[in-house]
């Protein structure tokens, strides 16, 4: 391999010299000639039938073009697909029309759409769409939605039960019989809003000369998008273009396909010309899928010395009311098993019950199950250390796996590939002081001031995923990543990827992966993503896989690079590969230095091929399918410092400390920001997010003025440190970075907050932990 | 209804005819083209859209653009000069200020106006003074530090902006 600095070196970013000038183009900054805009008319109810559509005086109006409601376009657009099919759970998946044909089922569910010169048309003329509904009974909770007598959605859904999945390894019933402590909790996970900056839009493009389709679209996954467009509007894939270079951010948001995509697409088939949608705000809270919403029932077994014997977790997802795309599959894989987190739990029960209400729907958010079953997992320990009467940090010490236990087969089949879960603790308390800390504590609690320390020691699994393992649980795609590199004559680089990064960076991984592997410049080498048009099939961005599978494919592609040009420094050098040193991107003949040809002087020749070695083939290029033989599996320890003010009930966050093993790191800057970017929205979930639905099924925070996405008070500074464990699964070593801050930070901030109220009794509460709320839980327990 | 109105932006001075309604942020977006400028909410409250107005930081999606009438403007794009970048952009670019970017220009032209008003911020001053102005990928911790850059850039430099 050659050697230079840019593996593990802060480069700065590339693509921040367009996104900071205003030059990068997102969605909607794309242009086309004749572009007309669409507006959504959408229900106003959360359960209703649609009687009536008059559409007569909207079609009237200036500027528009055309109202189409949902039977207009039946035989256009097919019905919006659930890619994520569990098997053996009986599992339904209802009819989801791009717009509802007969019946809404959420308040957002769209009904018609307008089409006009601008815009401000379009909207006037949704404005003046009539629809006569006739309100039915509404459900929004997945509890309720189960129970005998409740509205049903679907006639074909039984008591709204979309499936039910079971997991299990050992015996829990059997460890539950025979444990010395037995504790049972129930959770909310409440329901949480993406929030991306940029919310979801399209723009259409469809040329009827050619039968062409040119789509730029907010999308963390462009091929996958192609893909199902095709077979939705039945335009041949190879017809399709996707272009999703810059996106505003996904955190998960941007992997479905939505019905408004959709939709656009089959109106620009149908009229003939350029079609745009960009949602507003309120619609995006609305209508793109929110993450979480789980109730979960936990069951811990132990011993009486604080060893975890077994935990069942009987559970309730709320789907809203349909399934997304990716939607059955996190709640489940991604969710039931990691139970066992880092400790040894021969023991685990799982059932997943999938719940369809009359909610937006829910899908993949930001480490999407894995931060659910952390949660639950740090919120027991804490429990078991509160029974036992061990110090947190050493109830989980006694539960850890070993580093010499791996690789590690949990109860729940996954296995582990790397891990020492001690170091990373070990580091963590000494960054945050932590026997100082206790004493603190101690003294201020003698105050009548309630400090706490909160600690979440996770592990998740990343790097999604062997192609195997996704068919395996249902999911319909391979999970494999594709790379091309292509040497040009002067010796500069493109690169295609499948990958398709909207703010984490990869254009400079990258590009620094490739620099390290052939010795071409970093500035040499372009990175290409998001355009369906000019790189291979690829299955885009989420689950931390982009650069522990994408990246794979990349070095692997420069390494075949490296070895045919080896081959061709040989024959120009005349000597024999064996021959041949390869280091920063010079090839040299054994002990005859001087004897040297440069990466960039074989390029040239290999496209020259007037003297090509034996056997070989003009060009220096190579296209690699990488598909993982394991997930990865990042770890860490996270601790969080709160102060409660029991006067008015607010937790200020004193420190934080995140100590996050993610194997190699390529770009220490950059994972860094990953890291407080996860831990922001994480931590923005223990204190501030939640959507709340009336009984009615009205979003009350519908917008961003009731919604709170965190600003810049809200979040702490935050001391970030490492271990690097490398990981076998890779050619890099690295296993992942973008979501261990979400999945960390959660427990760690909600563990500080009751070991704060714990002198009052309070052992569990639920988030977030607003003001409000916990004050009201500090008066009671004063007034009791 | 329409209004003709005359604004100068990034130096450059226009003249259109405008309906009573338009958002000033969709008349530089969509009548001048400049797309830098991006629209993140409905209801003010993210910032993505802001841009300097005579000389001040605006939420320009709560504008109209016939107010806009003799107004000097400066968005995102006008902020470079001669292909130079502004110390903010620099310190954006140092310390790893932006990740998606979308919020990127509306946060620069408000620490633009923050520079103005305070040159040198401590941590506390940059968060209070930025919290009209939303960002969901940083954990806005590079932020501060790509404005204290900036804030140590420009008084190293005087005269310069």
């Amino acid at each position: 391999m050659a050697v230079t600095r840019m593996f593990g070196a802060s480069v700065k970013r590339r693509e921040d010299a367009r996104m900071m000038t205003g030059r990068a183009h997102y969605t909607d900054d794309v242009r086309r000639n004749h572009t007309v805009h669409m507006s959504v008319v959408r229900s106003p109810y959360a359960h209703a039938n649609i009687t009536n559509i008059d559409s007569s005086e909207a079609a009237q109006m200036p500027g528009v073009v055309g109202v189409f409601t949902g039977a207009d376009l039946v035989d256009d657009v097919a019905p919006v697909p659930c890619a994520w099919l569990l098997p053996d759970c009986n599992l339904k998946v209802p009819e989801y029309r791009a717009i509802a044909v007969d019946k809404a089922r959420f308040v957002g569910d769209p009904v018609a759409v307008v089409i006009a010169e601008d815009r401000y048309q379009a909207e006037d003329a949704a404005d003046a769409v009539k629809v006569s509904y006739e309100p039915l009974d509404v459900v929004t909770n997945q509890e309720a939605a189960v129970k005998d007598g409740a509205p049903q959605l679907y006639d074909d859904v039984p008591n709204n039960l979309a499936f039910q999945w079971k997991l299990s390894g050992g015996n829990f019933e059997e460890a539950n019989q025979s444990a010395d402590i037995r504790i049972s909790q129930r959770f909310v996970n409440q329901r949480l809003i993406p929030n991306a900056m940029e919310t979801r839009g399209v723009l259409a493009d469809y040329n009827p000369g050619s039968g062409s389709l040119e789509v730029w679209l907010t999308s963390q996954n462009p091929h996958i998008h192609r893909l199902l467009l095709s077979a939705v509007t039945g335009i041949p894939e190879m017809n399709i273009r996707v272009d999703s270079t810059d996106v505003g951010g996904g955190f998960g948001s941007k992997i479905p396909l939505y019905g408004g995509e959709m939709i656009a697409c089959g109106i620009a088939k149908k009229l003939g010309k350029p079609v745009k949608w960009m949602e507003s705000r309120r619609e995006n809270y609305v209508t793109t899928a929110h993450g979480r919403d789980h109730i979960d029932y936990v069951d811990l077994a132990a011993t009486s010395d604080g060893k975890i014997t077994g935990i069942r977790v009987e559970a309730y997802a709320n789907h809203g009311a349909y399934l997304s795309t990716a939607a059955p599959g996190v709640p489940t894989w991604l969710f039931g098993t990691m139970l066992s987190g880092p400790y040894k739990i021969p023991n685990i029960e799982c059932t997943m019950n999938g719940v369809l209400t009359n909610t937006t729907t829910t899908d993949a958010y930001r480490g999407a199950g894995r931060p659910e079953a952390t949660y639950l997992l740090e919120r027991m320990m804490d429990l078991l250390a509160k029974e036992t009467g061990l110090d947190p940090v050493e109830v989980r010490r006694r539960n850890f796996i070993q580093p010499d236990e791996f690789p590690y087969t949990v109860a729940t089949t996954l296995q582990y590939d790397s891990g020492n879960y001690d170091a990373a603790l070990d580091q963590a308390l000494e960054m945050v002081g932590y026997e100082e800390l206790r004493k603190k504590q101690e003294d201020l609690r003698s105050q009548g001031r309630y400090l706490g320390i909160g600690f979440s020691t996770y592990v998740e699994v990343c790097g999604l995923a062997p192609s195997s393992a996704a068919g395996m649980m249902g999911f319909q795609g391979g999970l494999w990543e594709s790379a091309t590199v292509r040497v040009h004559p002067s010796g500069k680089a493109t690169v295609l990827t499948g990958a398709s990064p909207h703010g984490q960076g990869e254009e400079t991984t990258f590009a620094q992966l490739v620099s390290h592997e052939t010795g071409i410049p970093f500035h040499d080498i372009e990175i290409v993503h998001g355009d369906t048009d000019r790189i291979p099939f690829g299955w885009g961005t989420y689950g931390s896989r982009s650069t522990a599978v994408g990246g794979s494919a990349i070095v692997y592609a420069s390494r075949n690079i490296v070895e045919k040009a080896k081959r061709f420094a040989a024959h120009m050098l005349e000597s024999s590969p064996e021959d041949i040193d390869f280091n920063d991107g010079v090839f040299s003949v054994k002990g005859s230095p001087e004897r040297s040809k440069t990466i960039q002087d074989v390029a040239l020749a290999a496209h020259l091929a007037w003297d090509l070695p034996e056997g070989e083939k003009p060009g220096l290029e190579d296209s690699y399918f990488f598909d993982p033989t394991n997930f990865t599996f990042p770890f860490g320890t996270h601790i969080c410092v709160v102060e409660v003010d029991a006067e008015t009930g607010t937790t200020e966050v004193q420190k934080y400390v995140a100590v996050d093993d993610l194997g190699n790191v390529i770009n220490p800057m950059i994972v860094d920001g990953q890291v407080h970017g996860g831990i922001a929205q994480g931590l923005a979930q223990a204190l501030y997010e939640y959507a709340a639905y009336d009984e009615g099924g009205q979003l009350l925070t519908g917008s961003m003025m009731d919604y709170c996405v965190p600003k810049f008070e809200h979040i702490p500074h935050m001391d970030v440190g490492r271990t690097v464990t490398t990981t076998p699964v890779n050619p890099m070593g690295l296993k992942g970075a973008g979501e261990t801050g979400t999945i960390a930070s959660t427990p760690a901030v909600v563990n500080a907050i009751i070991d704060a109220l714990s002198p009052l009794g309070i052992k569990h509460m639920d988030m977030p932990f607003t003001p409000q709320r916990v004050w009201e839980a500090i008066q009671e327990r004063k007034g009791s | 209804m329409k209004h003709e109105i005359t604004v100068t932006v990034n130096g450059t001075k226009h003249t259109s005819e405008v309906d009573s309604r338009m958002l000033l942020v969709h008349y530089i977006r969509d009548v001048l083209n400049l797309t830098g400028t991006h629209v993140g909410c409905d209801t003010s409250q993210c910032g993505a859209c802001t841009i300097l107005f005579n000389g001040k930081a605006v939420k320009c999606c709560t504008m109209l653009a016939a107010q806009a009438d003799g107004a000097e403007i400066m968005t995102i794009e006008g902020l470079a000069k001669n292909g130079d970048l502004h110390p903010i952009q620099e310190g954006f670019w140092e310390e790893h200020g932006l990740q998606c970017g979308f919020c990127t220009p509306g946060m620069i032209m408000a620490s633009y106006d923050l520079l103005q008003r305070i040159p040198n911020p401590d941590e506390q001053q940059i968060r209070h003074n930025l919290e009209g102005n939303l960002c969901r990928c940083t954990g806005y911790q590079n932020i501060v530090k790509s404005v204290q850059f900036a804030s140590k850039k420009m008084s190293g430099a005087p005269g310069d902006d």
